[in-house]
């Protein structure tokens, strides 16, 4: 690249960025500009209600702009642009504390991988439903018999000529009591060898047969359920990929979701206390430093491997707009959730016994909320591959060490 | 900042991977410790470096440098660690070199800096007190007289002490003991009156030395900066030392780490590789996790000493304790993971092991740069 063009491609950056600094000014409510609850997350779907007319006013103005997914193509309602823009948005965002308008497993999830692997029917189903909030989705991966070893899952669709019938269960199935679909890996061939009889699979959750109950986790939250299929009959028209194909959709779908997860932590719905910021309010200082020396170590050695992530996921991004491969976006997962859960341990040290309030007066909603998450942490480093599937995965895939 | 190489940076690191394997292998290294050699380096291969432009790297054209920025020397330091390379690149074109040039007055630098970056003349920094890394706590004073001054204290720790030609010297004009005021850096031949060197056999079969000025007199103009404005200077060129150091223990941690990765592809026990054990893919695969960010960390440090100078306190200590950290724990593993032979001198990770133990003490250890990362940070 030649050194003008590159001044013209910053110069038409800067533009860019001035006019969604402008356009976010004008458009995004002040109430759309602090900091939101776990309620008033909108999720979409088809039973779902905005939590107020604001919420709804500026849902409906980003997603008329197409910066719901400013990413996808314009065709299916995306707003169809380059990487390096999607990110000016998402920066002056969060520089405006502007909320997200749409929360969506379909966006994070589903949609990457349908863009790449549907064919373009359920491309224009799907695709333009997500963005436009009328479709929510679930995800049916793990079974009760299958975590780790996903692909020994059992739930099966048997091919019926015109229909797939659907019999099994999958769990961890997050919000599914209140979605409209679920995407699943169902076994199309039970006697091929395990990840070659999998098929990708989108069922509509109004169907007769699907049924889901919700399971309460330590952290008090019942967000998981396990969903049963009875006698399903599903389109054969809801394949995604080829049959028996599923599993490279699949691999290619928790790309999306582990890089997902590495990032939580820093777009969390709840207020996330910065650890060094709750040791100024809770800790003694002497001479201006921490005067407890273990945590102000402990303190310290979390602040320097965040600072690391940070610089990692920027790293990630150049690589990308550069076209450089490296290793590093498939260590962000285990070490952003592993970071995640050192964060809340340490809060929770941070705060001694005000952190541990699990609900009613005593307790300001903080307290209350810091509990809440260092319970709900603990499923960061088991959810979409636990920290030892992805340790499994670096040694396989980037240490090419030999399998057993 | 620049978290990915161009086009330019990526031709000198191969350029310099190739050269120092060709050139200056471990072996070297062991040779150099093995024949008990004086000056501790190769000055024929110091040549060869200097006339690859690596000792001028970060100068600027105007003194014979190459200007080639810091980057550049980091990738050049990476490539050295590799192959655990001695040479005065550290400590005279980084560190001292830096010190002229941020420091120096413009007599100083048009008669010093073409000559570091030639090649032709060496400098060390005479910095260290105690056998802790506590850069103002400096007892060795410099007192006036006449029309000079006289130096009076004791410097160990000093890199390079005993083969360079120049001793940069930290000295106390006034302040309190630990006072970053008072300080004063002055510029002396190594084998000047009132001058003693003795060199000290460390660990890493690289070179170190106890100074001792005794009443060393000399000239007003061996000052290098603003007499008692000394830490100024001293600071950003630690911290240019500390980001070099850590690149060069990056060199050194992948080198250590893809032998290891290679060992284990190999060695067979139990009638199966190694490497296939779960227990041993999980310790090594954390390590490659920890190698990416130390990655980020590194190239973001390289880039702030050009382009943000304001941030690079804050990312020399992360950059420095980070690396401390990994080339702690891809050593230990190196060795652990090679079994029994990983304990032979036939090996040579042990001289990984050795080298990572010096590096990790040069300019502050990780308990040093910890404390100044929470300080910066205001806890």
């Amino acid at each position: 690249m030649n050194a003008p063009a590159r001044r013209d491609i910053v110069q038409d950056l800067e533009q860019f960025r001035s006019d969604v600094r402008q356009w976010l000014e004008e458009n995004c409510p002040p109430s759309q500009r602090q900091p939101i609850t776990p309620e008033e997350q909108y999720y979409g779907g088809r039973h779902a209600r905005f939590p107020s007319e604001d919420a709804k006013l500026w849902f409906e103005r980003m997603r008329d702009k197409g910066w719901i997914c400013p990413e996808w193509p314009a065709e299916y309602g995306g707003g169809g642009l380059g990487p390096q823009e999607a990110k000016i948005i998402k920066e002056e965002m969060k520089a405006l504390n502007a909320r997200t308008a749409l929360y969506s497993i379909g966006i994070w999830m589903l949609g990457p991988a349908l863009l790449e692997f549907g064919n373009e029917k359920q491309k224009q189903q799907h695709i333009r439903a997500i963005i436009n909030g009328e479709a929510r989705w679930a995800q049916g991966y793990s079974e009760p018999g299958s975590g780790s070893d996903l692909a020994s899952l059992q739930c099966r669709a048997e091919d019926k000529g015109d229909h797939f019938l659907v019999n099994g269960s999958k769990i961890w199935t997050t919000a599914a009591d209140k979605c409209d679909w679920i995407f699943c890996l169902v076994r199309t061939d039970p006697k091929a060898k395990k990840q070659e009889g999998i098929s990708f699979l989108l069922i509509d959750m109004d169907d007769p047969g699907v049924s889901t109950t919700p399971i309460e986790l330590i952290s008090g939250e019942s967000e998981f359920c396990q969903t049963f299929f009875d006698n399903v009959k599903v389109p054969k028209d809801n394949l995604v990929g080829e049959l028996n194909k599923g599993w490279s959709v699949a691999k290619a779908l928790l790309v999306h979701e582990r890089k997902l997860m590495s990032e939580l932590g820093s777009d969390s719905p709840r207020e996330v206390v910065p650890p060094s910021t709750a040791a100024r309010q809770y800790l003694p200082f002497a001479n201006g430093k921490v005067a407890d020396a273990q945590l102000r170590s402990e303190l310290v050695d979390y602040d320097m491997e965040m600072h690391a992530i940070g610089l990692t996921h920027f790293r990630t991004f150049e690589e990308k707009i550069a076209g450089v491969r490296s290793a590093a976006p498939l260590v962000m997962k285990y070490v952003g959730t592993e970071a995640e859960k050192t964060r809340s341990e340490l809060l929770l040290a941070i705060m001694g016994s005000r952190g541990l309030g699990w609900e009613g007066e005593g307790f300001t909603q903080p307290e209350l909320d810091t509990l809440r998450l260092w319970a709900m942490s603990k499923a960061m480093t088991i959810a979409g591959g636990t920290s030892e599937i992805q340790l499994n995965v670096i040694a396989k895939n980037v240490l090419q060490l030999p399998q057993s | 900042m620049a978290l990915v190489l161009n086009e330019e940076q990526r031709f000198l690191q191969d350029s310099a991977r190739e050269f120092l394997a060709n050139n200056a292998p471990v072996a070297s290294l062991r040779q150099l410790r093995d024949s008990r050699d004086p000056l501790g380096y190769d000055p024929e291969l110091w040549q060869q470096m200097a006339g690859l432009g690596w000792a001028s790297i970060i100068l600027p054209e105007a003194y014979g440098g190459l200007d080639f920025g810091f980057t550049g020397l980091g990738i050049v330091m990476e490539e050295a660690g590799r192959t655990l390379t001695a040479s005065p690149l550290f400590a005279s074109a980084v560190v001292a070199a830096s010190a002229i040039l941020l420091g120096g007055n413009e007599a100083q630098k048009n008669e010093l800096l073409p000559e570091i970056a030639a090649g032709r003349l060496t400098l060390a920094l005479a910095l260290e007190e105690s056998h802790h890394h506590r850069p103002s706590q400096i007892e060795t004073t410099a007192a006036p007289r006449g029309n000079g001054f006289v130096i009076s204290g004791s410097k160990s720790f000093v890199i390079d002490g005993h083969s360079a030609d120049k001793l940069l010297v930290v000295a106390r004009s006034g302040g309190e003991t630990e006072a970053e005021e008072g300080l004063s850096l002055f510029l002396v031949d190594r084998e000047a009156n009132g001058v003693s060197v003795q060199r000290t056999i460390m660990v890493d079969s690289r070179n170190a030395a106890n100074v001792v000025f005794d009443n060393m007199e000399v000239d007003a103009s061996a000052l290098v900066g603003e007499l008692g404005q000394g830490w100024g200077v001293l600071e950003p060129v630690l911290d240019r030392g500390r980001v070099a150091l850590a690149a060069e223990m990056m060199g050194l941690s992948l080198e250590a780490f893809e032998r290891t990765v290679e060992y284990l592809k190999e060695r067979e026990q139990f009638g199966a590789k190694i490497g296939s054990f779960q227990a041993l893919q999980h310790r090594a695969a954390h390590i490659q996790s920890q190698l990416e960010l130390c990655r980020s960390v590194i190239l973001q440090a390289l880039s702030a000493v050009d382009e943000a100078p304001d941030q690079l306190p804050l990312l020399a200590s992360l950059a420095k304790a980070k690396l401390n950290q990994l080339a702690k724990l891809v050593t230990n593993e190196a060795v652990q993971m090679h079994g029994g032979i990983g304990v032979t001198d036939e090996l040579e990770i042990g001289f990984f092991l050795k080298r990572a133990r010096v590096a990790m003490q040069v300019f502050g250890d990780t308990g040093f740069h910890k404390d100044r990362y929470a300080t910066l940070c205001g806890y």
